[in-house]
């Protein structure tokens, strides 16, 4: 998803930098990709840095974990002071939590069960 | 006091052990099936499987009646949500949490975990301590305020070898506390005290100014 949303925004004329622990995951850049693509772990200050965090006028954290994106985000907010976190949460519990504690927040179980129960209930079933 | 232990390693296993043998009542969550077969095996039934981070699991587990949550796993992320899931879903009045990058103490703290264990920290001022010429060692964050206590051995080139106390100007707000003397043990600080070779100056110290009270102390 970071790799897709990264491709996007540059397209789209930002600055953008992706952080990732693993480089193989550059590859699913898009190929004209423009902006920065830095090795590292992005729960950690100086990796953040490295990336430009401290003008970033967005910080968005799409891991596969949970508590990395929110560690990630909360260190981009209240450290470097970025003005707005999107972060991405599974588990709905945490997400509401998150939500309350002030993080901008998508939680793709939330989204996928609403978008199933539309394709269900919305589109009409032939009865047996 | 009821305690919950997230993370059956090493670290959660030993302190789990110990807060049992004061007579604490504990409960420890660990995700692995293994862990937690060895952890009933040794210590029995204080250990519950599943993650620590997740409401639910705490909430089964009476997260609600907890006095103390200890977050020590081998990862500093799960350890701040558990934390973090602690304090907001059932206002447990302490948590601690175990912290291997020693940069993530500040904004742990800020987010409202109420201590923080740097494992690394510990171990790194041990081996510095043990190093025959050791720079400035950080040895304890006083809590609540932002000054730590520092250790510093005077070397034998340094300019105030043979100078009083009173004549030393330290960072403004830093102070020493205790020098410790191989011959003469430990001395109290008064204006007239001498700084020798070899001594161990105790220190508190606003963190950054650590880098100046070093100079300082051990500049030739």
């Amino acid at each position: 998803m970071g790799a897709a949303l990264a491709g996007e925004l540059d397209a789209q004329g930002h600055d953008v930098s992706v952080i990732d622990i693993d480089s193989d995951a550059f590859q699913r850049l898009p190929s004209n990709f423009g902006g920065l693509a830095i090795r590292g772990n992005g729960t950690n200050q100086d990796t953040q840095k490295r990336a430009g965090v401290e003008k970033a006028d967005v910080f968005v954290s799409v891991t596969a974990g949970d508590n990395r994106n929110v560690v990630a985000a909360q260190i981009a907010k209240h450290i470097f002071m970025v003005p707005k976190i999107v972060s991405r949460i599974y588990d709905p519990i945490r997400n509401e939590m998150y939500k309350d504690l002030g993080l901008e927040t998508m939680s793709p179980t939330i989204l996928g069960a609403i978008a199933l129960k539309e394709l269900i209930l919305d589109t009409p079933v032939t009865s047996r | 006091m009821y305690i919950i232990v997230v993370g059956g390693g090493e670290v959660g296993f030993h302190l789990v052990r110990s807060l049992l043998q004061n007579d604490h009542e504990v409960l420890c969550i660990e995700k692995d099936p293994e862990r937690c077969a060895l952890i009933a095996e040794e210590l029995g039934s204080v250990i519950s499987r599943g993650d620590g981070c997740e409401a639910a699991t705490l909430e089964k587990l009476g997260a609600g009646r907890a006095d103390i949550l200890v977050a020590a796993t081998g990862e500093d992320e799960d350890n701040l949500v558990a934390c973090q899931v602690a304090k907001h879903k059932f206002n447990v009045s302490r948590t601690i949490a175990r912290i291997h990058n020693p940069e993530n103490k500040v904004i742990f703290e800020l987010l409202g975990v109420d201590a923080t264990v740097s494992s690394t920290e510990v171990i790194l001022a041990q081996i510095e301590q043990e190093m025959p010429a050791h720079p400035l060692i950080s040895l304890q964050r006083l809590k609540g305020s932002n000054l730590e206590l520092v250790n510093v051995e005077i070397p034998p080139n340094s300019r105030v070898v043979n100078t009083q106390l009173s004549e030393i100007e330290l960072p403004t707000g830093s102070m020493i506390v205790l020098i410790y003397d191989r011959d003469r043990g430990i001395q109290l600080i008064e204006d007239n005290t001498v700084l020798q070779e070899a001594d161990e100056v105790v220190a508190v110290v606003r963190p950054d100014q650590e880098e100046e009270l070093r100079q300082i102390l051990t500049n030739p």
